[in-house]
């Protein structure tokens, strides 16, 4: 039976898992793929970028829900737009202030953080409809499914594409690092890969539980 | 939805768009303030790194800015104004000068730092700003052996009446390379190899004679 999706929805474990694995924003919804593919070459640049996008989806999602009953609803999209860039530019600005570096490698992309898809489709799915606390929970889960499936890319991309993790040797001078995986084109690579291994593991489960259900019916 | 929405007052509207942009404005001000310091000090400590990286011998630097032939010595904090940073030596001399370049690469502006020493008139090296060139193909400027065996003394002398460079730097094709002011290009990365070259060419040109007429004051350090 189908919920009424204007609801609110019911503060449990699920409001925190289902954005970690039933409704991964990259693996399940394919969202945000842009930053994504391109901020991925190594696993720190991957963590940065996803916590990054985590503490926009948090104060967003926060201020959207304290504000859900003033914005009216002919001007939402903007109101979320305007809080969405507002927290980008803050996280800009302290991204600047912690290191130079990791601005410099993540360029362009904390500014393109307000037209991900993730954020604008929490506030409209989620935060305007819901309390606070549970419109934080749900960011805070679909924070931590981002930040995951990011580092899940930039862990395989940097292995194979520097011989390093995290900027430490693994594999000693004479590796000789496969370019094309710090390239673009080996983020669509990688990408593909892991969208297999996803769709796979969930379609395995789904069988073992439709198998179970017959078995209990019978 | 039943029953069609009723539109509200476009003065709510206005009102509610105002207050959130006005909140998100105060938010953001604050924020530039609080993180202007600290923004302003790495940036300075990301310039000094670059000024000793391509200045390994020097261990002090002094900032000066050059501006319609005219230098005039700066204050460590007034660095964001300087585009010319001279290095010393434990003994105070002079051992190089660092100045900012810039040209079109391949995808976008380089923004190099470049090391010049007065005394044997050439280019002794450079370090990469601002760079979005392709990983693998044009970030070999860095770190490519050959290319960078250019900048071991790359001659940019002046002509005699102190005007311009006695020859243009230019970048030229891979093994093509035949006199000291030419750059042996990376074949794969001409694009970007060139833009090193232009970026040389044009600031060398335009700061070293100016730089040449104010010799004096860069010699001696300053003591800030």
């Amino acid at each position: 039976m189908p919920a009424d999706p204007r609801a609110p929805a019911k503060l449990s474990l699920e409001t925190l898992t289902q954005g970690i694995w039933k409704e991964n924003p990259v693996f399940v919804m394919l969202l945000g793929l842009c930053p994504v593919l391109a901020v991925t070459n190594t696993a720190t640049n991957a963590l940065a970028m996803g916590l990054a996008t985590m503490f926009v989806l948090l104060c967003s999602g926060v201020l959207v829900s304290l504000l859900r009953n003033v914005i009216p609803k002919q001007v939402r999209i903007a109101c979320y737009i305007i809080i969405i860039a507002t927290f980008v530019t803050i996280t800009d600005y302290a991204i600047m202030a912690i290191s130079l570096d990791l601005h410099k490698a993540l360029g362009a992309f904390i500014q393109l953080i307000v037209v991900n898809c993730v954020i604008l489709g929490r506030a409209e799915a989620y935060a305007s409809k819901n309390k606070v606390v549970s419109s934080f929970v749900n960011a805070f889960g679909m924070g931590i499914g981002f930040t995951v499936a990011l580092l899940c890319l930039g862990v395989v991309r940097e292995v194979f594409g520097f011989g390093t993790l995290f900027g430490m040797d693994l594999f000693g001078p004479n590796f000789q690092p496969w370019a094309v995986f710090a390239l673009p084109p080996g983020g669509f690579f990688v990408l593909a890969f892991w969208l297999f291994l996803f769709s796979y593991v969930r379609k395995r489960r789904a069988a073992a539980t439709t198998l179970e259900e017959k078995k209990h019916a019978a | 939805m039943s029953e069609a929405p009723t539109m509200p007052k476009s003065s709510k509207l206005i009102t509610a768009l105002a207050l959130i942009a006005m909140m998100s404005g105060l938010l953001v001000a604050v924020t530039f303030q609080v993180t202007a310091p600290r923004i302003a000090l790495n940036k300075q400590k990301a310039l000094e790194k670059a000024i000793f990286a391509v200045l390994p011998e020097a261990t002090s630097a002094g900032n000066f800015l050059l501006q319609d032939g005219v230098l005039t010595s700066l204050t460590a904090e007034e660095f964001s104004q300087a585009n010319v940073f001279a290095g010393y030596n434990d003994a105070g001399e002079l051992v190089g000068i660092a100045m900012e370049a810039s040209a079109r690469g391949y995808s976008d502006v380089v923004r190099i730092l470049y090391a010049y020493e007065p005394k044997n008139q050439c280019i002794l090296g450079f370090t990469v700003l601002q760079s979005t060139e392709t990983p693998g193909i044009g970030d070999k400027i860095e770190t490519d052996a050959d290319f960078l065996k250019n900048f071991d003394c790359l001659d940019a002398s002046l002509n005699a009446d102190l005007s311009s460079l006695a020859n243009d730097i230019i970048t030229v094709k891979n093994g093509k390379k035949v006199n000291a002011w030419e750059i042996d290009g990376i074949s794969g990365a001409t694009i970007t190899s060139k833009a090193i070259g232009n970026a040389l060419n044009q600031s060398a040109n335009a700061m070293l004679p100016d730089l040449a007429k104010n010799q004096a004051l860069l010699e001696k350090k300053g003591d800030s």
